[in-house]
C-alpha cells in the first residue's frame, strides 16, 4: 500500500502531523511505520492535548515512590510495603460492546499493576450511564456490570468499592473507569526502563490476533452514526489467561531475571517496545516472524497494532531465558525471544528477512505533537434566589423518599452483589460504605480506597468542581479512619478541539491540582480520555478521582452504620444551606442553574484532620461524609445501614428547613459519639477551631425530623433499595 | 492433621483455604494439578476459583487433570475430600458426587452472606457441630444444584444432603434460595460420607472483623472430628 496524506488522515493523523512525520524521517513512511506513528501519536497514547496542563499537577510527597510516567503510581505504606495503583478508562469500547469493553478495561488496569511486580488486592470502578429512560441504558448497565464481574471474579481479586451514576449527557457515550490496587515489597518494584545492550526481548502471554487493531485510535475519535462498524476494534478478554499470566509473572519476578517489563495495553507491541526503548535510551530490534500469532498470514502492520489482551514484553538478563521459559511453560503460556536491545536508538522491525520498519525512537516519543489548545474560561454562575414559596407544597418525608430512591443515590447492591468482594479474605469494608477497605494480608494495616466524581458540579463550574472531587475523595477516606495518601485520576472529557470542552478540562485540572496540593494528596498516576461525545455533544466534564489511604491498625476502622441508641450525632463543618446544583434543586425543584457549593480548602483539611484525631482517641462510633442530598440523606443512609432511628434537634440556623436538610455545603461529616464523651469531643473540636452542630440523638425504629415529619427506617430501606432492582428486572 | 489443597490453573481461593486450614491447626501442603501423587493427607481440599477458566463447563477440564486420578483413588479408599464452590463443581464433574451445578436462576453472579441449615450431623464434617444454622458466604455464577429424580431419591434415602439454604432460624423456603438449587441444596455428601461438596465458602468466615465466625466453627469442629 502506498502511503500518502490521505492514508495518514484515514489513520486519524492531521495533515500537518503527517508532514511532521515525513520531515522527521526525511522520507515517506511505509504503511507499517505509518501505523506505528498513528498509534503513538493519537490522543490516547501521546496525551498531546493534555500534557501541557497535566505537568502542573502536584505529583510529589513524602510517601510517593513513583509518580506519573510509569505503568502505575506507587506509594509507601511503611514496613517495606508499597501500594501500586492506577485508574484507567475504557469508555469507547464499553459503549460499542459493553461486556468485552468493561472486562478488558478491568484486565488492562490489573496488568498495569502487576507489571510493576504487585499482586492486585482490590479493584474499584466508576461507571456512568445515560438517563435510565434511554433505550440503551439498561443493556449497557447489565453488560458492563457482567463484564467487570466476569473479569475481576475470575482473577480472584475483590471489587471493594465503586460509583455508578446516570445522566442524560452519557446517553451516547458511557464511561467505564476501572481502578486496581496492588501490593508489593518496596525493593521488588519493576519498571519499564530497558537497560543494557544485546539483552533478549521476550514476548509472553496470549497469542497475537487481529482483535483490537487501532483500538487506541478509536478511543481518540468522536462517535458518529457508524459506531457499530467499530466493533472489531474492541478487544476480547480472557481472564483465565490473565490469571495465568499474573501468577507466571509474579513467579518470574521473585527471582532476578527481569531488567524491564511492560504490558501490551493500548497500541500493543508498538507502545510497549517503544516505551521500554525510550526510557532506556536505546534501540530495540524485533523479528516479527517470532511473534506467536493466533491467525495465519498476519502482516507486520497487524502484528504491531493488534491489541490482543493478556500479553507482556520483557527485557531479560542474558542467560536467564531457560529459567523464564520453564515458568511460562508451567503456566501454559506462550514464550518467545523476539528480539534484542541495541544501541541504535531505533525501533527496527524485521519480517521474512526484510527490514519493515526503521524509526528513531525519539521521533515517536519526545517529538510527538503537543498542543496548547484554545480554551474558554467558565464564569461562575450567578446564585439562584430560590423563592421560599417553592418549598410550601413540599413535604419533607416525601422529598426524602424521592431522593433516597433517586438513581444517583439509591443502593447499588444489585451491582456489587455481582462482584466477588470477599475473595482473598481481607475485605474489611465491603461496597456500600464511604470507602472499600482491605487488610494488608497477615498484618494489622489496611488500605482504604474510594472513587468519586461530581460531573454536575464540574459542569456548573469546572474550577470548583475539580477541587470538590479531590475533597470528596479525601472525606471518604477520612470517614473510615484512613490517613489519605495519594490519588489517581481519570479525566473524562469531550473534544479538546472544542474550546468549551477544553476549558472544562483545563479548569478542572487546575482545581484538582490546587486541592491536591493543599491537602498534600498528590496525583501519582492517571489517564485522560477525550472525545467522549457523540457528534457535537460532549458529556458533562467527569474527572474521576481514585483516592488511597492507610489505616495503621485495621481494628480502628470506622463504618457508617449507626451503632447505639442514645448516642449523640454531631455535624462537623458549617451548614449554610447551599442549594444551587444540589440534588434537591435539580431533581425536586427542577432548577438546573447556579453555582456549585464553594470549597474552603483550609476547612476541608482542618475538619478532616480533626476527625482523624477523634478516631485516634476512639471517640467516633460511626461516621459518614455529607455529600449528594445533604445532611438528611447522609443520616438516612447511616440509619439504613445500622437499622437504627434518630431524632433531630431543632436547628439553630436561620435558614429554611429545606436548606438545612438538603443543602450540599462541603467539608462536612456526621459523627456518632457517646454522650459521656461530648465534653471531651467538643473541647478537641473547639481547640482546633472546627465548627460543629448538634444534629440529634440515635433512637430505635424511626427517623424523627420534627413534630410533623417522621418516617420508619423500614420505609427508608424500601425507598433506598428498590429502585435499581426493579429497574433491572423490568 | 495433614491437609492438601490442590491448585489448578485458575484456582483463586487456594490461598484463602490454605490460610484457613493452617489457622485451625492443619499442616497444609499446596499440591500442583500436574503432580501425580498426593502427599500424605487426612483431608484433601479442592478450592474455589475458575479452574481452566471454567471453559467447556465449570470444573469439567479440572476433573480430568492428572492429580484427580490420585484424588479419586484417595476418596474411593475412604479418604476425606472436600470441594468448595469450584471444588464442588469439580467433584460432580469427576463423578465423586451426584448431580450437576447449573447457572444461577437469575443468571447473575451472586456474592453475599447466606444462611445454611445443617442437615447432616453424622459425617466427619458436621458431627458434633454446635450450631444448627451457619452464616456463610457464597460467590458463584453456577451454584444451582440439579439432579435426576432417581438421584434425588437416592440422595435422600442415604441422607446425603449436608447443607440447605435457609433463613437464620433454619426455615427452608424459596425466599431463602439464592440460586434456584433443587430442594435448596447447598452441599451434599457421597454415599459413604467421606466426600463433601458445598457452594458456600467457610474459609471466608473465619474472622470476626471480616464477616463473622461461623466458618471458624466449621473448621474447629472438622479438625476435632478428624483427630
Amino acid at each position: 500500500m502506498i502511503v500518502n496524506e490521505q492514508v495518514a488522515v484515514d489513520h486519524g493523523l492531521k495533515k500537518d502531523e503527517y508532514k511532521k512525520i515525513c520531515d522527521l524521517l526525511k522520507r515517506i513512511p511505509n504503511i507499517t511505520e505509518l501505523g506505528i506513528f498513528s498509534a503513538m501519536w493519537n490522543e490516547h497514547c501521546s496525551y498531546k492535548s493534555s500534557r501541557f496542563h497535566l505537568k502542573n499537577l502536584p505529583t510529589e510527597g513524602k510517601n510517593v515512590i513513583q509518580g506519573p510516567g510509569e505503568n502505575a503510581g506507587v506509594i509507601d505504606i511503611g514496613d517495606d510495603d508499597a501500594i501500586v495503583f492506577k485508574i484507567e478508562s475504557h469508555n469507547h469500547p464499553s459503549f460499542i460492546e459493553p461486556y468485552q469493553g468493561a472486562a478488558t478495561g478491568v484486565g488492562g488496569i490489573m496488568r498495569d499493576v502487576f507489571t510493576m511486580g504487585a499482586r492486585p488486592i482490590a479493584n474499584l470502578n466508576s461507571i456512568h450511564f445515560g438517563s435510565p429512560q434511554h433505550k440503551k441504558t439498561k443493556n449497557l448497565l447489565r453488560g458492563v456490570v457482567r463484564g467487570i464481574g466476569g473479569y475481576g471474579n475470575c482473577m480472584g481479586v475483590p471489587t471493594i468499592a465503586g460509583q455508578t451514576s446516570f445522566d442524560e449527557s452519557y446517553n451516547g457515550n458511557i464511561l467505564v473507569n476501572a481502578m486496581t490496587l496492588g501490593l508489593v515489597k518496596k525493593n521488588k518494584i519493576f519498571y519499564s526502563k530497558a537497560a543494557g545492550l544485546g539483552k533478549p526481548v521476550i514476548y509472553v502471554g496470549s497469542k497475537t490476533g487481529r482483535d483490537g487493531i487501532h483500538g487506541a485510535s478509536m478511543a481518540s475519535a468522536v462517535f458518529d452514526d457508524k459506531i457499530e462498524e467499530k466493533k472489531p476494534t474492541v478487544q476480547v478478554g480472557d481472564p483465565f489467561s490473565e490469571k495465568l499470566l499474573l501468577e507466571a509473572c509474579l513467579e518470574l519476578m521473585s527471582g532476578d531475571s527481569i531488567i524491564a517489563i511492560q504490558d501490551m495495553g493500548a497500541a500493543g507491541l508498538t507502545s510497549s517496545s517503544i516505551e521500554m526503548a525510550s526510557k532506556g535510551n536505546l534501540g530495540i530490534e524485533i523479528n516479527l516472524n517470532k511473534v506467536p500469532c493466533r491467525e495465519a498470514n498476519m502482516t507486520p502492520y497487524e502484528i504491531m497494532l493488534s491489541e490482543s489482551q493478556e500479553r507482556m514484553l520483557i527485557v531479560l538478563e542474558k542467560g536467564k531465558e531457560e529459567i523464564a521459559q520453564k515458568i511460562f511453560d508451567k503456566w501454559n503460556l506462550d514464550f518467545a525471544v523476539i528480539g534484542k536491545t541495541n544501541k541504535s536508538k531505533k525501533i527496527e522491525l524485521y519480517f521474512n528477512e526484510e527490514k519493515v520498519a526503521n524509526i528513531p525512537v525519539n521521533t515517536l516519543v519526545e517529538n510527538s505533537p503537543m498542543y496548547e489548545r484554545k480554551w474558554r474560561k467558565a464564569k461562575l454562575p450567578k446564585k439562584i434566589k430560590i423563592k421560599k414559596e417553592q418549598f410550601k407544597n413540599l413535604k419533607i418525608i416525601t422529598v426524602l423518599n424521592k431522593i433516597l430512591s433517586n438513581p444517583n443515590v439509591c443502593s447499588k447492591e444489585w451491582i456489587w452483589q455481582q462482584y466477588d468482594h470477599t475473595v482473598m479474605g481481607d475485605t474489611i469494608q465491603k461496597p456500600g460504605g464511604d470507602s472499600g477497605v482491605v487488610r494488608i494480608h497477615g498484618t494489622d494495616k489496611a488500605v482504604a480506597a474510594s472513587v468519586d466524581s461530581s460531573a454536575v458540579y464540574c459542569w456548573a463550574h469546572p474550577l470548583s468542581g475539580g477541587k470538590q472531587i479531590v475533597c470528596e475523595s479525601w472525606r471518604n477516606l477520612i470517614s473510615v479512619g484512613a490517613q489519605p495518601i495519594a490519588i489517581t485520576n481519570c479525566l473524562n472529557f469531550g473534544s479538546p478541539e472544542n474550546e468549551e470542552n477544553m476549558g472544562e478540562f483545563v479548569e478542572c485540572v487546575q482545581g484538582l491540582g490546587e486541592a491536591s496540593l493543599f491537602l498534600n494528596f498528590p496525583v501519582v498516576s492517571g489517564n485522560v480520555s477525550f472525545y467522549n461525545q457523540t457528534k457535537d455533544i460532549g458529556i458533562k466534564p467527569t474527572p474521576v478521582i481514585g483516592g488511597v489511604g492507610l489505616i495503621k491498625n485495621y481494628r480502628n476502622m470506622v463504618t457508617m452504620d449507626l451503632k447505639e441508641s442514645d448516642n449523640l450525632l454531631l455535624v462537623i463543618g458549617k451548614t449554610e444551606g447551599h442549594l444551587d446544583q444540589s440534588l434537591f434543586a435539580r431533581d425536586i425543584l427542577n432548577e438546573k442553574n447556579g453555582p456549585p457549593p464553594e470549597i474552603n480548602l483550609f476547612n476541608e483539611k482542618n475538619n478532616g484532620e480533626t476527625i482523624l484525631r477523634l478516631i485516634d482517641k476512639k471517640y467516633i462510633r460511626s461516621a459518614h461524609d455529607i455529600s449528594l442530598g445533604g445532611i438528611i440523606t447522609a443520616l438516612s443512609k447511616m440509619c439504613i445501614k445500622g437499622k437504627k432511628g434518630a431524632t433531630l434537634k431543632k436547628p439553630k440556623h436561620l435558614i429554611s428547613q429545606f436548606e438545612y436538610l438538603f443543602g450540599e455545603d462541603q467539608g462536612r461529616y456526621i459523627i456518632e459519639i457517646d454522650k459521656n464523651n461530648f465534653k471531651n469531643v467538643a473541647t478537641i473540636l473547639e481547640e482546633n477551631s472546627v465548627h460543629f452542630d448538634e444534629l440529634g440523638t440515635i433512637g430505635e425504629n424511626d427517623l424523627i425530623i420534627d413534630d410533623k415529619s417522621k418516617v420508619s427506617i423500614d420505609d427508608l430501606i424500601k425507598s433506598h433499595t428498590t429502585w435499581l432492582t426493579n429497574y433491572m428486572s423490568k | 492433621m495433614n491437609s492438601s489443597v490442590i491448585t489448578f490453573p485458575g484456582s483463586n481461593c487456594d490461598r484463602d483455604m490454605d490460610v484457613a486450614l493452617k489457622k485451625f491447626g492443619f499442616k497444609n501442603k499446596m499440591v500442583w494439578h500436574e503432580d501425580i501423587e498426593l502427599p500424605k493427607s487426612d483431608l484433601v481440599v479442592l478450592p474455589g476459583g475458575f479452574s481452566y477458566g471454567d471453559y467447556l463447563r465449570c470444573g469439567s477440564v479440572a476433573s480430568k487433570s492428572k492429580i484427580m486420578k490420585s484424588v479419586t483413588n484417595f476418596a474411593k479408599g475412604g479418604g476425606k475430600v472436600m470441594g468448595v464452590c469450584n471444588g464442588f463443581q469439580i467433584l460432580v464433574e469427576s463423578g465423586l458426587l451426584p448431580g450437576v451445578l447449573l447457572r444461577n436462576k437469575y443468571l447473575e453472579f451472586i456474592c453475599k452472606n447466606i444462611f445454611v441449615k445443617v442437615i447432616d450431623k453424622n459425617s466427619p464434617y458436621f458431627k458434633n457441630i454446635k450450631k444448627d444454622t451457619l452464616e456463610l458466604h457464597i460467590a458463584h455464577n453456577e451454584g444451582n444444584y440439579f439432579c435426576t429424580k432417581e438421584q434425588i431419591k437416592e440422595i435422600n434415602d442415604n441422607n446425603q444432603v449436608a447443607l440447605v439454604y435457609s433463613d437464620k432460624n433454619g426455615s427452608v423456603d424459596d425466599a431463602n434460595n439464592p440460586n434456584g438449587s433443587m430442594k435448596n441444596i447447598a452441599g451434599i455428601l457421597n454415599k459413604e460420607k467421606n466426600v463433601l461438596g458445598m457452594m458456600p465458602h467457610p474459609e471466608r468466615m473465619i474472622d470476626p472483623t471480616l464477616s463473622g465466625e461461623d466458618g471458624s466453627i466449621f473448621f474447629n469442629n472438622l479438625i476435632n472430628n478428624l483427630k
